[in-house]
């Protein structure tokens, strides 16, 4: 073992905040399904706690032993909308039985207070979505999410149109709380079913019984390792360093995740190469791309870096982990990443900019803050069209925003912790009611007929 | 289990005795040693058997107060982790 490999590493941890995110465990629910929810509740409490008793343990001492910081332990379970679809009881009951488990476990968060719509709504579906924003403002670790459109069926307009009105209402009952539950809320196209990140993961009904995936982050490293680079280097050599400090981050989380694994007792499942910011400074996304020559991430050639950081961190993480799966990409979350927070303060990067940027990375429109006074109606145009570019390029997009409640454009929330702080940034508000109004379904497009 | 000790501080006399003796007290066998001083800077990696050692936390923790207290900074982590990050 070479001295400057191990001290390349513990420079990457000490200086560049390279961490594990999260270790996740999915755990299927559908074993809970009880048409009496108070049955259903007690079986989701006891499997929940029974399967994860030991991750925050287990977590905890691979983070001492390794030496590696693992900053979430957090669980995802099988969508609630198919446990309501059994049962007339209150939705809310199950958001609360999560928040129990999660404060027994000592996880982070909860995923899964979910509804997957992208087609049409079920019974379930419809009673789970009506009762997020309660559901959001009731419990603090729980999170929840709402698949409106995939490549294969097209857009539920109709979905679209109930999730403007429900981000505004998350963010209405939490006003006194910074609107926090619009933060725990997330609006997918495609959204896949091992994603071990929030607010968007849920344990897909395609996946086993439980579950391991683990989250990896290193913008802080990925930054530092183009810092090294001559400001002359041509575009490709970037994307080389970045492989290469990619491979090394996923190495990292693909041995976490088998240890976690072997020690749980219970399958894993794959590695998301994704690059997470935090807000801490170093730790950005934004300050890669303006490693790259950028004055500010937003200027002109954004994108194009954007769209070669994406690219490059897949090629090198894939060959680094057995099984690649979530939403594996460079995230921009606003709120959570200090470069962006100036970027979007400076003026520079604004919302036309991001929704291009979504287009080539991982997410979507992910953490921003908007007027409070923005129409249920123009939110829902916003989804449409992250949703439209999703099923378009068969990619996962996302919308999480938060609408500030009794704030304007240029006014600033504070979330604290990983979700940050931030401006509220200006939208466009020229009318779309009509265009929402209508409802029913945008037909898939023609890139879904692979058969 | 093997584990790699690494330890950075400001050179003076009586820092590889003192981490050595403390693996000594923990029962662990030192494997290779490698070490330079740059303007001053003492660097040292040590790759260490620790497989006798009952509580490999609280033997990490007490290495790095150890460093705390003589001002250096001591790190002991999982050989496993470097060969994952490194090898093919």
């Amino acid at each position: 073992m070479q001295t400057q490999q191990i001290l390349e590493t513990i420079k990457m941890i000490d200086e560049d905040y390279l961490d594990i995110r999260t270790i996740t465990i999915g755990i299927s629910l559908l074993d809970c399904i009880d048409p009496d929810i108070h049955a259903s509740c007690r079986k989701v409490e006891e499997k929940i706690c029974r399967i994860a008793k030991d991750l925050v343990p287990v977590a905890e001492e691979i983070s001492r032993t390794y030496g590696i910081p693992i900053v979430n332990k957090r669980v995802s379970v099988t969508p609630i909308s198919l446990l309501c679809s059994a049962t007339q009881g209150d939705p809310i009951e199950y958001a609360l039985t999560l928040e129990r488990c999660a404060q027994k476990l000592g996880v982070d968060f909860i995923g899964g207070y979910s509804a997957l719509v992208q087609k049409g709504y079920t019974e379930g579906d419809r009673r789970l979505i009506r009762s997020i924003p309660q559901a959001l403002k009731q419990t603090s670790h729980v999170c929840s999410s709402v698949n409106i459109g995939s490549t294969k069926a097209g857009i539920n307009m109709n979905a679209v149109k109930e999730m403007g009105q429900i981000i505004r209402d998350c963010a209405e009952l939490t006003k006194d709380d910074n609107c926090l539950g619009a933060a725990k809320l997330v609006v997918f196209c495609n959204a896949p079913e091992d994603n071990p990140f929030m607010a968007g993961a849920f344990h897909g009904v395609g996946e086993a019984d439980c579950v391991i995936n683990v989250g990896v982050s290193g913008p802080g490293v990925v930054r530092a390792a183009l810092a090294k680079a001559s400001k002359t280097a041509p575009m490709d050599e970037l994307a080389d360093l970045i492989k290469r400090t990619a491979f090394k981050i996923t190495r990292m989380g693909q041995m976490v995740g088998v240890l976690a694994s072997e020690k749980l007792g219970i399958p894993f499942g794959i590695v998301d190469l994704s690059l997470a910011p935090t807000p801490a400074i170093g730790d950005s996304v934004a300050h890669i791309l303006e490693e790259m020559g950028l004055s500010t991430c937003g200027a002109y050639g954004t994108t194009a870096c954007l769209a070669m950081l994406n690219d490059a961190v897949k090629k090198g993480g894939v060959m680094a982990t057995s099984h690649v799966g979530g939403l594996s990409g460079a995230f921009i979350p606003v709120s959570e990443d200090a470069g962006m927070i100036d970027a979007a303060r400076s003026g520079v990067l604004n919302l036309e900019k991001l929704e291009a940027m979504t287009a080539v990375c991982s997410v979507g429109l992910d953490m921003i803050i908007i007027p409070g006074d923005t129409p249920a109606s123009i939110i829902s145009g916003i989804i449409a069209d992250e949703a439209a570019i999703g099923m378009v390029n068969s990619k996962t997009t996302a919308v999480r925003l938060i609408p500030a409640v009794g704030k304007k454009v240029g006014e600033e929330l504070n979330f604290g912790g990983l979700l940050g702080h931030g401006p509220i940034m200006k939208v466009n508000m020229a009318s779309n009611e009509i265009m929402i109004d209508r409802g029913g379904r945008i037909p898939a497009p023609l890139q879904s007929l692979k058969n | 289990m093997k584990a790699v000790i690494t330890v950075v501080g400001s050179d003076r006399v009586g820092i590889l005795a003192m981490i050595a003796n403390a693996c000594a007290k923990y029962d662990v066998n030192v494997l290779d040693v490698s070490q330079t001083i740059v303007d001053g800077i003492f660097t040292m990696t040590m790759i260490t058997d620790c497989s006798k050692v009952k509580d490999f936390g609280s033997f990490a923790s007490f290495m790095e107060k150890l460093g705390q207290e003589n001002s250096l900074i001591v790190r002991v982590m999982n050989q496993n982790i470097f060969d994952a990050m490194h090898t093919v």
